[in-house]
Protein backbone atom coordinates (compact mmCIF):
# COMPACT_ATOMS: atom_id res chain seq x y z
CA UNK A 1 0.00 0.00 0.00
CA UNK A 2 0.89 3.43 -0.23
CA UNK A 3 0.50 6.50 2.29
CA UNK A 4 0.24 10.36 1.35
CA UNK A 5 -0.61 13.23 3.08
CA UNK A 6 -1.70 17.04 2.82
CA UNK A 7 -1.86 19.65 5.40
CA UNK A 8 -3.96 22.78 5.28
CA UNK A 9 -6.13 25.06 7.34
CA UNK A 10 -5.71 22.66 10.43
CA UNK A 11 -6.35 19.75 9.40
CA UNK A 12 -4.31 16.82 8.50
CA UNK A 13 -4.97 14.20 6.19
CA UNK A 14 -3.93 10.76 5.53
CA UNK A 15 -4.58 8.94 1.99
CA UNK A 16 -4.52 5.70 2.31
CA UNK A 17 -4.16 3.71 -0.70
CA UNK A 18 -4.61 -0.15 -1.66
CA UNK A 19 -4.69 -2.72 1.27
CA UNK A 20 -4.28 -2.31 4.46
CA UNK A 21 -3.02 -5.00 6.44
CA UNK A 22 -0.77 -6.59 9.08
CA UNK A 23 1.84 -6.78 6.38
CA UNK A 24 1.02 -2.64 5.51
CA UNK A 25 0.12 -1.62 8.85
CA UNK A 26 3.72 -0.62 10.58
CA UNK A 27 4.80 1.29 7.62
CA UNK A 28 1.61 3.38 7.86
CA UNK A 29 1.31 4.15 11.60
CA UNK A 30 5.30 5.20 11.47
CA UNK A 31 3.78 7.46 8.66
CA UNK A 32 0.90 8.98 10.29
CA UNK A 33 2.73 9.32 13.69
CA UNK A 34 5.55 11.28 12.34
CA UNK A 35 3.03 13.20 10.27
CA UNK A 36 1.24 13.84 13.53
CA UNK A 37 4.18 14.99 15.47
CA UNK A 38 5.45 17.33 12.64
CA UNK A 39 1.97 19.42 12.33
CA UNK A 40 0.42 18.67 15.63
CA UNK A 41 -2.76 18.74 13.80
CA UNK A 42 -6.41 19.75 15.70
CA UNK A 43 -7.89 17.49 13.45
CA UNK A 44 -6.83 14.43 11.65
CA UNK A 45 -8.83 12.64 8.65
CA UNK A 46 -7.66 9.18 7.12
CA UNK A 47 -8.82 9.37 3.83
CA UNK A 48 -9.71 5.49 2.58
CA UNK A 49 -11.15 6.91 -1.14
CA UNK A 50 -8.61 4.27 -2.29
CA UNK A 51 -8.28 1.53 0.37
CA UNK A 52 -9.80 -1.34 -1.82
CA UNK A 53 -9.19 -3.71 1.54
CA UNK A 54 -8.62 -3.68 5.35
CA UNK A 55 -8.39 -6.02 7.96
CA UNK A 56 -8.70 -5.76 11.83
CA UNK A 57 -5.04 -4.31 11.25
CA UNK A 58 -6.36 -1.31 9.93
CA UNK A 59 -8.61 -1.54 13.18
CA UNK A 60 -5.35 -0.82 15.37
CA UNK A 61 -4.19 1.47 13.24
CA UNK A 62 -7.36 3.58 13.19
CA UNK A 63 -7.16 3.23 17.29
CA UNK A 64 -3.44 3.87 17.39
CA UNK A 65 -4.48 7.28 15.42
CA UNK A 66 -7.06 8.19 17.65
CA UNK A 67 -4.64 7.43 20.93
CA UNK A 68 -2.15 9.66 19.73
CA UNK A 69 -4.57 12.44 18.81
CA UNK A 70 -6.13 12.26 22.06
CA UNK A 71 -3.16 12.89 23.50
CA UNK A 72 -2.76 16.02 21.66
CA UNK A 73 -6.45 16.81 22.38
CA UNK A 74 -7.00 16.48 18.79
CA UNK A 75 -9.62 14.96 16.33
CA UNK A 76 -10.37 12.21 14.69
CA UNK A 77 -12.43 11.07 11.40
CA UNK A 78 -12.40 8.36 8.86
CA UNK A 79 -13.42 9.49 5.45
CA UNK A 80 -14.79 8.49 1.85
CA UNK A 81 -14.68 4.50 3.15
CA UNK A 82 -15.54 1.67 0.64
CA UNK A 83 -18.08 -1.48 1.19
CA UNK A 84 -15.33 -3.87 2.29
CA UNK A 85 -13.51 -1.47 5.05
CA UNK A 86 -16.97 -0.31 6.04
CA UNK A 87 -17.91 -4.13 7.18
CA UNK A 88 -14.68 -4.18 9.11
CA UNK A 89 -15.40 -0.83 11.01
CA UNK A 90 -18.78 -1.80 11.57
CA UNK A 91 -17.87 -5.37 12.92
CA UNK A 92 -15.04 -3.66 15.36
CA UNK A 93 -17.32 -1.05 17.00
CA UNK A 94 -14.84 1.57 16.77
CA UNK A 95 -17.65 3.92 15.71
CA UNK A 96 -18.81 4.44 18.98
CA UNK A 97 -15.39 6.70 19.34
CA UNK A 98 -14.45 7.79 16.14
CA UNK A 99 -16.50 9.37 13.14
CA UNK A 100 -16.78 7.68 9.70
CA UNK A 101 -18.40 8.72 6.73
CA UNK A 102 -19.12 6.03 4.20
CA UNK A 103 -18.00 7.28 0.35
CA UNK A 104 -20.84 8.52 -1.44
CA UNK A 105 -20.55 6.37 -4.91
CA UNK A 106 -19.26 3.42 -3.77
CA UNK A 107 -16.86 1.46 -6.25
CA UNK B 1 -23.19 -32.27 0.45
CA UNK B 2 -20.30 -33.66 -2.06
CA UNK B 3 -17.04 -32.18 -2.42
CA UNK B 4 -16.83 -30.72 -5.78
CA UNK B 5 -13.25 -29.45 -5.96
CA UNK B 6 -10.10 -28.42 -3.58
CA UNK B 7 -6.58 -26.94 -3.41
CA UNK B 8 -4.04 -26.60 -0.83
CA UNK B 9 -1.38 -24.55 -0.30
CA UNK B 10 1.62 -24.00 1.99
CA UNK B 11 4.18 -20.77 2.38
CA UNK B 12 6.31 -19.51 5.15
CA UNK B 13 4.85 -17.32 7.80
CA UNK B 14 6.28 -14.13 6.68
CA UNK B 15 3.74 -11.06 6.35
CA UNK B 16 3.81 -10.28 2.21
CA UNK B 17 1.96 -13.92 2.32
CA UNK B 18 -1.26 -12.73 4.01
CA UNK B 19 -2.18 -10.72 0.43
CA UNK B 20 -1.12 -13.87 -1.02
CA UNK B 21 -3.49 -16.24 1.03
CA UNK B 22 -6.52 -14.07 0.97
CA UNK B 23 -6.22 -13.45 -2.79
CA UNK B 24 -5.47 -16.90 -3.66
CA UNK B 25 -8.47 -17.84 -1.67
CA UNK B 26 -10.69 -15.24 -3.68
CA UNK B 27 -9.44 -16.41 -6.31
CA UNK B 28 -10.89 -20.28 -5.88
CA UNK B 29 -14.04 -19.21 -4.39
CA UNK B 30 -14.96 -17.13 -7.15
CA UNK B 31 -16.01 -20.88 -8.78
CA UNK B 32 -18.81 -20.54 -6.90
CA UNK B 33 -20.11 -17.15 -8.58
CA UNK B 34 -20.20 -15.39 -4.81
CA UNK B 35 -20.81 -11.59 -4.80
CA UNK B 36 -18.56 -8.75 -4.40
CA UNK B 37 -19.50 -8.66 -0.45
CA UNK B 38 -19.24 -12.19 0.05
CA UNK B 39 -15.70 -12.04 -1.85
CA UNK B 40 -14.97 -9.47 0.58
CA UNK B 41 -16.21 -11.50 3.45
CA UNK B 42 -13.95 -14.76 2.75
CA UNK B 43 -10.50 -12.54 1.58
CA UNK B 44 -11.35 -10.64 5.22
CA UNK B 45 -11.85 -13.82 7.51
CA UNK B 46 -8.59 -15.57 5.66
CA UNK B 47 -6.28 -12.28 6.40
CA UNK B 48 -7.58 -12.47 9.86
CA UNK B 49 -6.69 -16.18 9.87
CA UNK B 50 -3.14 -16.49 8.37
CA UNK B 51 -2.13 -12.67 10.18
CA UNK B 52 -2.98 -14.89 13.76
CA UNK B 53 -0.59 -17.76 12.69
CA UNK B 54 1.94 -15.38 11.31
CA UNK B 55 1.91 -12.81 14.90
CA UNK B 56 0.97 -15.59 17.78
CA UNK B 57 1.67 -18.84 16.20
CA UNK B 58 5.56 -17.76 14.86
CA UNK B 59 6.47 -14.73 16.89
CA UNK B 60 10.26 -15.28 16.58
CA UNK B 61 10.88 -17.71 14.13
CA UNK B 62 9.76 -18.85 10.46
CA UNK B 63 7.46 -21.35 10.37
CA UNK B 64 4.72 -23.44 8.21
CA UNK B 65 1.26 -22.65 7.27
CA UNK B 66 -1.23 -24.50 5.34
CA UNK B 67 -4.09 -23.32 3.72
CA UNK B 68 -6.79 -25.85 2.48
CA UNK B 69 -10.06 -24.90 1.00
CA UNK B 70 -12.75 -27.24 -0.74
CA UNK B 71 -15.69 -26.32 -2.52
CA UNK B 72 -19.34 -28.43 -1.83
CA UNK B 73 -22.10 -28.64 -3.81
CA UNK B 74 -24.25 -27.04 -1.78
CA UNK B 75 -22.45 -24.14 -2.99
CA UNK B 76 -20.47 -23.76 0.36
CA UNK B 77 -16.92 -23.47 0.73
CA UNK B 78 -14.73 -25.04 3.93
CA UNK B 79 -11.04 -23.05 4.74
CA UNK B 80 -8.52 -24.38 7.01
CA UNK B 81 -6.10 -22.63 8.28
CA UNK B 82 -3.25 -24.47 10.31
CA UNK B 83 -0.07 -23.28 11.60
CA UNK B 84 2.23 -25.66 13.74
CA UNK B 85 3.11 -22.70 16.19
CA UNK B 86 3.04 -22.17 19.67
CA UNK B 87 -0.99 -23.02 20.01
CA UNK B 88 -3.25 -20.93 22.09
CA UNK B 89 -3.93 -21.53 25.73
CA UNK B 90 -7.35 -20.24 26.49
CA UNK B 91 -9.21 -20.82 23.46
CA UNK B 92 -12.12 -19.00 24.76
CA UNK B 93 -10.43 -15.71 25.98
CA UNK B 94 -9.18 -15.35 22.82
CA UNK B 95 -11.95 -15.43 20.76
CA UNK B 96 -13.43 -12.62 22.74
CA UNK B 97 -14.09 -9.09 21.03
CA UNK B 98 -10.96 -6.87 22.06
CA UNK B 99 -8.75 -9.54 23.89
CA UNK B 100 -5.01 -10.00 22.46
CA UNK B 101 -1.39 -10.60 23.94
CA UNK B 102 -0.18 -8.67 20.89
CA UNK B 103 -0.38 -5.12 22.32
CA UNK B 104 -1.90 -2.02 20.76
CA UNK B 105 -0.27 -3.48 17.45
CA UNK B 106 -3.39 -5.65 17.55
CA UNK B 107 -7.16 -4.87 17.49
CA UNK B 108 -7.81 -8.18 19.29
CA UNK B 109 -10.89 -8.48 16.62
CA UNK B 110 -9.85 -10.98 14.15
CA UNK B 111 -11.26 -13.93 15.80
CA UNK B 112 -14.82 -11.44 15.96
CA UNK B 113 -14.34 -10.91 12.20
CA UNK B 114 -14.10 -14.39 11.51
CA UNK B 115 -17.24 -15.38 13.31
CA UNK B 116 -19.49 -12.70 12.07
CA UNK B 117 -17.81 -13.04 8.32
CA UNK B 118 -18.30 -16.56 8.29
CA UNK B 119 -20.89 -18.94 8.35
CA UNK B 120 -19.37 -21.28 10.93
CA UNK B 121 -15.66 -20.99 12.95
CA UNK B 122 -14.21 -23.72 14.56
CA UNK B 123 -10.92 -23.10 16.73
CA UNK B 124 -8.21 -26.33 17.63
CA UNK B 125 -5.43 -25.60 19.52
CA UNK B 126 -2.97 -27.16 21.41
CA UNK B 127 -0.12 -25.36 23.33
CA UNK B 128 3.12 -25.86 21.55
CA UNK B 129 2.01 -27.91 18.81
CA UNK B 130 -0.09 -25.73 16.77
CA UNK B 131 -3.60 -24.29 15.59
CA UNK B 132 -6.26 -25.33 12.95
CA UNK B 133 -8.65 -22.96 12.21
CA UNK B 134 -11.65 -23.93 10.22
CA UNK B 135 -14.03 -21.91 8.53
CA UNK B 136 -17.45 -22.13 6.72
CA UNK B 137 -19.58 -20.01 4.03
CA UNK B 138 -22.12 -20.67 2.07
CA UNK B 139 -22.66 -18.77 -1.06
CA UNK B 140 -26.04 -17.70 -1.91
CA UNK B 141 -27.07 -19.09 -5.51
CA UNK B 142 -28.05 -16.42 -7.20
CA UNK B 143 -30.45 -16.53 -10.09
CA UNK B 144 -29.31 -17.02 -13.82
CA UNK B 145 -29.78 -14.28 -16.24
CA UNK B 146 -27.77 -11.38 -14.36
Amino acid sequence: MTVGSMFENGVLTIYLDGELDHHAAKKAVAYIEEKIDTHLPPEIVLDMKSLSFMDSSGIAVVLKTYRRMKEISGKVRVENVNKQPRRVLDASGVERIIKVIALTKEA
Amino acid sequence: MTEINSIKMEFLSRSANEGFARTAMACFAAQLDPTLEELGDIKTAVSEAVTNSIVHAYPDTLGKITVRARLFDDNSMEIVVRDWGCGIEDIVRARAPMFTTGGDDRSGMGFTIMESFMDKLQVRSKPGRGTTVTMRKRILVRKSGK
